[in-house]
């Protein structure tokens, strides 16, 4: 079996949390943080349930030190968080001493900013300068700047599979030495544009969402950032460093069934596990649990269910979703839920399935709904989105 | 690095670059501030009633990698990687002034749906029915060189044997107004017209008959300062075994503003008397507007002569076997690629 690639630092915010710590309390404590929305002035304010950060934008360019937080679209605010705090972590000084490359995960982008400023007169001159933080990369460049990379930087979007994404290409960089050094995450803020989106796709739960349950209603959305730091064998051993975990595997796949909806036997999901097994060395049986996608759509949870039960059998290892705790992150919940994962492996612990009552009758599956200590080897982490994106992740202990 | 082969080149721009293998049967010159792209019957390429949804993006994205599979003879690609800086603008500035306009009602999903920035890549799969490795990158101006990075990644790392490779970007109907005014206020703005387009290739770890030419490597920078351009370049292609004097020509995004500096000092500098090409005065400038550069590097190296509509000196060689192509957006995403003859 091979090590993988070495994972040396990780920062977190999300609704549950400002920093990994906090996340991690609120995990074991049972604290979802799902609340009608608030900060977005919206015809849905107030109504729609999402997950969302406490700070505001002024508050996180504050902790940012900067001097105007109008700069900053949201998703590069915390995105520039998330990434701080894991090079805090990865105690790295200079970003020049190693062939150093960021790559970030969005699906809005700069969106917060482009639709408060999208029906602005023409002849704004003030206010037109925002259009530029609209595209996707924008977010991406002001983290770089916050960190310091000058080199790779790069923008993943595959809908809700990007963070995934963004962690499998670091991986990749690493292992064919293109890279010393990889800062790989997502980041994703709520918008009207995509509260919008997703309610008129009748995919939002009124309730707090419930995944895996057959009663379950749709998703929460929810806005957060996550950021790895993935360095190579090399340097870990040359710099002495703390290894938190390792990235085993992974694997990429297209459901190429339909924009939105997943394939009723799982296929891509099928697919995307089987090769992040085989990248791995890994058999099914070696799987101690899986940090599900799991949105709580009807389509995700049965599509997804199927999957699994073709990858293991009869021989299903413990499962969960965490998006009940933080909502669906989009393009950041493949970040997020890569914290997670590290986290169970760091404790020895598996984070509940919040809202489960009833199984899904044609699956018969049974998550984890309480906190279980357990011994934690390899974990499976899977991430789905539109478009037939769907990509696995098997995270191992150091 | 394993070989990594350019067996087909399809090109939707503001030329008439879709029809035939020709390297410019004639030249459009553009003289309006926004150029769309010349689009082909699409109802040739695209079952209408996929093709009644789909936005232009989507539309040339799909016809220009349908036809880049056909001329390379393979039906399913092992990977589907693609680049876009605005990705489905047309539908994202529909949904949103739909959400103003209605006070967030009656919305149409079909918008939302398409207006994400992996539709190209999902609607390539879906058409091919390709479940193997499936890429977006939205990164501006390195959008479409990210998707070569990875597809060449892929074959070096034998997961793939052939990638298809495509930088697509709309032009859209408001958005790009918005641009077009922040440029204008600005003294030394971009002065190429705006426009779209869909450029599409098939990679391959194998060498086939209609080869045109080999991708040796592609450097990605977020910054440099005009001072180390030189610098980084040479080290680029040292880490290629070559020197600034194995470089037949150069292929330059210039686009008319400010930052063209850094193509000025190249010109001026190591890459003096060689032939110098620049294309954005033809295919407009848009994120992915250096997919158009990589079609002219890939058929000046099978062609072997360059349009006099392309040059900016009057230097021609008689051989071209390694041709650089440099691109940078207002002093980031600056790009390296070299092609080698093969």
């Amino acid at each position: 079996m091979k090590k993988g690639v070495a994972i040396t630092g990780m920062g977190i915010i999300s609704s549950i949390g400002n920093n990994v710590e906090d996340n991690l309390n609120s995990l074991l404590n049972y604290n979802k943080r799902i609340a009608p929305l608030s900060s977005i002035e919206s015809k849905h304010k107030g109504f729609i349930k999402v997950g969302e950060v406490s700070l505001s934008n002024k508050l996180l360019a504050d902790h940012l030190k900067l001097t105007s937080g109008k700069i900053y679209s949201r998703t590069a605010l915390l995105g520039g968080i998330a990434a701080k705090q894991a090079v805090e972590q990865s105690n790295i000084d200079l970003m020049s001493n190693y062939d150093t490359g960021l790559i970030s995960a969005t699906s809005v982008g700069g969106m917060d900013i482009t639709e408060n400023y999208f029906n602005i007169s023409q002849n704004d001159d003030e206010n037109i300068k925002w259009i530029g933080r609209h595209h996707a990369g924008d977010s991406t460049e002001k983290i770089a700047k916050l960190l310091g990379v000058s080199d790779y930087v790069s923008t993943i979007s595959t809908a809700c599979s990007s963070g995934a994404n963004a962690i499998i290409l670091g991986a990749r960089l690493i292992n064919s030495g293109k890279l010393d050094r990889v800062i790989v995450g997502g980041t994703d803020s709520l918008t009207k544009f995509t509260i919008n989106g997703f309610n008129t796709l009748m995919i939002l739960s009124d309730k707090d969402c419930a995944p895996f349950d057959y009663n379950r209603k749709g998703l929460n959305l929810g806005e957060a950032a996550a950021f790895l730091v993935l360095e190579s064998d090399k340097l870990v051993k040359l710099e002495k460093k703390d290894t938190l975990a390792y990235i085993a595997g992974y694997g990429n796949a297209n459901d190429a069934f339909h924009q939105t909806a997943s394939s009723v036997d799982g296929e891509g999901a099928f697919l995307a596990m089987q090769k992040a097994l085989i990248n791995s060395n890994l058999q099914s049986d070696n799987i101690d649990y899986i940090n599900l996608h799991g949105t709580a759509t009807s389509n995700n949870d049965l599509s997804e269910g199927k999957a699994i039960k073709r990858i293991f059998g009869d021989k299903i290892p413990d499962f969960s979703s965490t998006k009940a705790y933080t909502g669906h992150t989009l393009a950041a919940a493949g970040a997020i839920e890569a914290v997670y994962s590290i986290l169970a492996l760091q404790n020895n612990v598996m984070f509940p399935n919040l809202n489960f009552k009833t199984p899904i009758p044609e699956l018969q599956m049974i998550p984890i709904t309480q906190v279980i200590k357990k011994k934690l080897k390899n974990i499976l982490s899977n991430s789905f989105g539109f478009g037939g994106n769907c990509s696995s992740i098997i995270f191992s202990k150091s | 690095m394993k070989s990594c082969y350019i067996n087909s080149i399809v090109s939707i721009s503001a030329q008439k670059t879709f029809e035939g293998t020709f390297f410019f049967k004639e030249i459009i010159a553009h003289k309006s501030v926004t150029v769309n792209a010349i689009h082909p019957n699409y109802k040739n390429l695209i079952n209408p009633i996929s093709s009644r949804r789909m936005s232009t993006g989507v539309k040339m994205g799909v016809s220009a990698a349908i036809m880049s599979l056909k001329e390379a003879n393979i039906k399913i690609p092992d990977a589907i990687i693609t680049g876009t800086g605005m990705g489905c603008i047309e539908d994202s500035e529909k949904f949103l002034n739909a959400i103003i306009d209605n006070n967030e009602q009656y919305l149409n999903p079909t918008l939302f749906i398409n207006s994400t920035h992996n539709t190209v890549g999902a609607q390539i799969a879906i058409a091919l029915n390709c479940k193997g490795y499936n890429m977006t990158y939205v990164h501006g101006a390195s959008s479409f060189p990210l998707a070569l990075f990875d597809a060449q990644l892929l074959i070096h790392e034998k997961e793939a044997k052939t990638a298809l490779v495509g930088g697509v970007d709309e032009l859209g109907k408001e958005f790009i107004k918005k641009v077009i005014r922040l440029e204008k206020m600005n003294s030394e703005g971009i002065i190429v017209p705006f426009s779209e387009g869909a450029n599409f290739f098939l990679l391959s770890s194998e060498k086939k008959i209609n080869t045109y030419a080999s991708l040796k490597n592609i450097d990605i920078f977020h910054k440099i300062e005009l001072h180390n351009l030189q610098e980084k370049l040479e080290k680029f292609l040292e880490n290629n075994q070559l020197l600034t004097s194995d470089i037949d020509a150069v292929v330059l995004g210039l686009n008319g503003d400010a930052y063209d500096s850094y193509y000025y000092q190249l010109q001026e500098s190591i890459f003096k008397t060689i032939p110098q090409i620049q294309y954005k005065h033809l295919s407009g400038e848009f994120f992915t507007a250096s997919g158009f550069g990589f079609w002219i590097s890939s058929n000046l190296i099978k062609k072997q002569y360059i349009p006099d509509a392309l040059l900016i000196n009057s230097i021609k060689k008689s051989e071209y076997n390694n041709v650089l192509l440099y691109n940078q957006f207002k002093g980031y995403q600056h790009t390296f690629i070299l092609l080698t003859a093969c």
